[in-house]
């Protein structure tokens, strides 16, 4: 790899890739300081979500030394899995589907809301939106390098 | 930019604003929790509250035990190690925080065998066989019966007192303070009205070494 090609300005699918690393490791990172440092409770599907974000946090930057547009391959199923589970728990929190059929019965329902922000924005919301832009951000980096 | 450099300095700044929130985060909350013991004296100690050791002793630790938990169990033996070893100058008050269900059963028993003056030996027994009766987290009363044989309760007088309705105001009222207190886990220690800065046994004896040597002067 020359220097030219190191540079950040001349790789869009690599700033791509990269971006979606950060938004990535700051859930990661967002996740573990809810459960470990303020010590929330954490419910089933907030586990799910966790298994398929952690991961990325590893396996993207894997991707990026040395640049392997593949990586996309091996990352977004994870992201739009994690995409799914995050809509249907901000689904179950909004009462759209009802609580008999969520998969939490025993520990802490999921419908429960642990924190607001702004008067809106809670933690299934944030998941949702790190969850999409991740796969925005993995399909945006898959068409500039398969051009 | 190099995309190493890039990749490094973000890095470098979520490890930083992680440990930093969290350093803030943790700091706040130990302020907080002593502001709230410190709000809430009249929540700590109660007239019902079971207590081992001299009445005047000048320090006092606060227990919130639930029977049925192992970790409760694990200090316990600690915590009278610590009072022998300070002989007349700790006193343990007991309040109840039955956080498994079905707890609060077993803290009926104990509380039967208070009114035959032997609260202390059947939480000691209790304690000492939990797995016995607490299998797997879960505190089956049946199960209690045995490892109490050595104890000598009389029975009969125990299956009357276990259900006045003294016991479950009592259990109520300790779970209004645990609430108060913003006692969630057990056991929690409150020494002279302090909580602990973060738990664990040596939090524990330090901040009782702190008292002792605090009240010896």
């Amino acid at each position: 790899m020359n220097s030219r090609q190191d540079s950040v300005a001349t790789s869009p699918a690599w700033l791509l890739v990269f971006a979606a690393w950060l938004v990535a490791a700051a859930s990661t990172l967002g996740a573990l300081f809810f459960g470990e440092v303020m010590q929330f409770p954490i419910c089933r599907l907030c586990w799910y979500q966790r298994i398929l974000m952690f991961p990325l946090a590893l396996i993207l930057p894997l991707g990026l030394f040395p640049f392997d547009p593949r990586v996309v391959r091996y990352a977004l199923p994870l992201a739009v899995l994690g995409l799914g589970v995050a809509v249907f728990h901000q689904l179950l929190v909004a009462g759209v589907i009802p609580e008999t059929i969520q998969p939490c019965t025993q520990g802490v329902p999921c419908s429960t809301t642990v924190v607001t922000w702004f008067g809106f924005l809670t933690i299934p919301w944030l998941s949702v939106a790190a969850f999409f832009s991740i796969v925005a951000l993995l399909v945006a980096a898959h068409r500039r390098s398969s051009r | 930019m190099n995309q190493k450099t890039v990749f490094s300095i973000a890095l470098a700044l979520l490890a930083v604003v992680f440990a930093g929130a969290t350093l803030f985060y943790t700091t706040q909350q130990e302020q907080q929790a002593a502001e709230r013991a410190q709000a809430n004296q009249a929540s700590l100690m109660r007239m019902h509250s079971p207590t081992l050791g001299n009445p005047s002793a000048p320090v006092v630790i606060v227990e919130f035990l639930d029977p049925a938990c192992e970790t409760c169990s694990a200090f316990y033996p600690r915590v009278k190690e610590m009072m022998a070893a300070n002989p007349d100058r700790i006193r343990l008050v007991l309040r109840y925080a039955p956080f498994h269900r079905g707890s609060d059963k077993v803290v009926a028993v104990l509380e039967a065998a208070r009114k035959q003056g032997k609260f202390w030996p059947a939480l000691e027994a209790l304690l000492a066989s939990q797995a016995e009766w607490a299998p797997h987290h879960t505190p089956q009363v049946d199960l209690v019966w045995k490892p109490l044989e050595p104890v000598g309760l009389n029975m009969e007088q125990m299956a009357f007192d276990m259900t006045t309705p003294e016991i479950a105001r009592t259990i109520a009222q300790d779970l209004d303070d645990a609430k108060a207190l913003n006692v969630t886990k057990t056991p929690e220690f409150f020494v002279n009205g302090k909580p602990l800065p973060s738990f664990g046994y040596a939090q524990l004896r330090e901040l009782v070494d702190a008292e002792l040597e605090r009240t010896a002067r």
